[in-house]
């Protein structure tokens, strides 16, 4: 897309990480909704905050974007306050919020006109709209567009005052599959123009295939920060065997194996999650009492997977 | 001027066009604001009665009176029914939120959206004043210093009066409720259904105290060529500066 480059503090591109979240703590009504959250993103990362609903997210990008401001903590955006330093720090960040809208009888073109108006560097929006494949649209009014092509506008909307730092929270939230699918290789192309995205989400597939880094936030806490493989690997059931047995297998047995997370029974087939230690000890198990195993399947366990055993492990 | 103010002038400009040009887009505002206050005026200047010179109002025709009054109407209505609705709607909606994360204060939307009232107010007033002078032979305003001054204090009523119903409003709908509540009392207010002047004594001193019960008889006076009376420009900024900081205090952003 169509960055200029201007703009930019060299300074902040190469110390600093460009979003910094220490421990800002939000309550509601005495409830404390944000309790601490602590990360860091670096400058061309796609940040995946990731957690179930209510636990957070919004209230924590939100802080970011400087709509709220944290009850404690401290919330640095290129090295700026949001709330103190509100007006740079939109000049930086471009922001799609999770509930929003335009002026109904709005169009497209002039939604892109306006906004762009709002920024010292914008972008061209004629390409960002080509980009963005809502050029058929612009003389469309906000009010007649479908979710996708609205969803696309606000992409639009946060890029275009060619900012170093997108937030998208819920971004693909009531989009289909194949619309969906888009976004994600359009959010790889923001990022593949240097702009670093922080991104909210509650898809699994969304996060793992866009994320370098994810949080994963429950109740307000940080219950888990790693890569999407890493966080995999951290589950205690990150393998998961499944086998309809030619014979009964002794229940003891199985509960025995090493590494196990979980045996699950289901119409005579058996389900096992634990690690590769477990697949060699049930297939040797298996041999030792001449078990046939049939529809034998070995699969890693999903983020999925990983993101229930890491939200329950704090419940 | 300074670069700050420099930087901010365009976006707000930008804004206010494209509020402009929505308002344009909305046929409900159109013709509550723009046409039906001239067409009260031509439905009422076409009954005969209404064209008869009357002794008790110094030989004036009840048309007359009635010129101040449908610009009355307009001013209410975009005050109380319109802005509020596009008010609350921004809040409800997002949009303003949407705008707080961009360089540019939400609160020139709201500014815009107070200009463009103001301006449909005006385009309305020059329509009935037209029409009144073409059809009805109603003579333009004789003190016209006095007649924009009492039109301007007026409509900052108008615009403040409705910038408080935004303000307590949670929601479109209880902004329509509320604005139909405020809405018949001030069209009394403004002598609709009886012009000030041809009100009983007692009343009309009473009336007299609201915002456009003063505002009737300022421009009334001024459209027959008086000075209007500095009490009733005085009543009309009292409300203007009591409403604003109501408004100003209770709005909320979200
Ligand atoms: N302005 C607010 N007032 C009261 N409660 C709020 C407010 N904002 C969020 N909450 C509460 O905080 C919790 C977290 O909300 P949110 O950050 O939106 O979660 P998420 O985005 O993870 O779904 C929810 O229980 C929500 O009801
Ligand atoms: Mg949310």
């Amino acid at each position: 897309m169509c960055r200029t480059g201007s703009g930019r503090d060299p300074r902040a591109m190469t110390t600093h990480p460009v979003i910094e979240v220490s421990g800002p703590r939000k309550s509601y009504g005495g409830r404390a909704v944000v309790d601490g959250v602590t990360f860091a993103v670096e400058e061309g990362e796609i940040f995946g905050i990731l957690g179930p609903n209510g636990a957070g997210k919004t209230t924590t990008v939100e802080c970011v974007e400087g709509l709220r401001t944290p009850d404690e903590g401290r919330v640095r955006v290129a090295g700026l306050d949001p709330v103190a330093d509100h007006e740079q720090v939109s000049r930086v960040l471009g922001a799609q919020l999770q509930q929003s809208e335009l002026q109904a009888k709005i169009t497209v073109r002039e939604a892109l006109e306006l906004y762009a108006s709002f920024y010292p560097h914008p972008a061209d929006w004629r390409p960002l709209a080509e980009h963005l494949d809502i050029t058929g649209q612009l003389t469309a009014r906000f009010g007649k567009l479908s979710g996708g092509q609205k969803q696309r506008l606000f992409i639009a909307l946060a890029l275009i005052g060619n900012p170093r730092v997108v937030v998208l929270d819920e971004l693909t939230t009531g989009l289909d599959p194949r619309a969906r699918r888009d976004t994600w290789r359009l959010i790889e192309d923001v990022r593949g123009n240097g702009v670093t995205v922080l991104l909210v989400t509650h898809f699994m597939e969304e996060a793992q295939r866009l994320c370098d880094r994810i949080a994963v936030i429950d109740k307000g806490r940080i219950a888990a920060l790693d890569t999407p493989a890493g966080l995999i690997r951290r589950a205690s059931g990150s393998t998961v065997i499944s086998f309809t047995p030619s014979a009964p297998l002794d229940e003891d047995e199985l509960q025995a194996l090493p590494a196990l997370a979980s045996v699950a029974h289901k119409d005579g087939r058996i389900t096992l999650a634990g690690t590769d230690e477990t697949v060699n000890a049930v297939i040797s198990l298996l041999a030792r009492q001449h078990i046939t195993a049939h529809q034998l399947r070995v699969t890693d366990a999903t983020l999925d997977d990983a993101f229930l055993d890491l939200t329950e492990a704090s419940a | 001027m300074s670069t700050s103010t420099l930087s901010t002038a365009r976006p707000r400009a930008a804004v206010l066009r494209t509020e402009v040009r929505l308002f344009r887009r909305e046929p409900g505002g159109i013709f509550w604001i723009l046409m039906f206050p001239t067409l009260l005026l031509v439905i009422l200047g076409s009954i005969p009665a209404f064209r008869e010179s009357d002794k008790s109002l110094g030989g004036l025709r009840l048309v007359d009176l009635y010129v101040p009054v449908v610009v009355l109407v307009a001013m209410i209505t975009a005050g109380v029914q319109s802005m509020p609705q596009a008010l609350t709607g921004y809040r409800e909606r997002g949009i303003l939120r949407r705008m707080s994360t961009t360089p540019v204060r939400p609160s020139s939307l709201l500014s815009a959206q107070m200009l463009v009232h103001g301006l449909a107010v005006l385009v309305s007033t020059l329509l009935a004043l037209a029409v009144g002078r073409l059809v009805f032979d109603v003579r333009l305003p004789e003190q016209l210093a006095g007649y924009v001054l009492a039109l301007v204090l007026a409509v900052l009523a108008a615009i403040a009066l409705g910038s408080v119903v935004s303000a307590v409003s949670r929601t479109t709908k209880i902004a329509g409720a509320i604005g139909s509540a405020v809405y018949f009392p001030m069209m009394f207010c403004a002598g609709v259904w009886l012009p000030v002047q041809s009100m009983p004594h007692t009343l009309a001193r009473v009336v007299e105290l609201t915002p456009f019960g003063a505002a009737a008889r300022a421009l009334g006076q001024a459209a027959s060529g008086d000075w209007p009376g500095w009490g009733h420009l005085g009543v009309l900024a009292a409300w203007t500066v009591l409403l604003s900081a109501l408004a100003a205090r209770w709005f909320r952003w979200e």
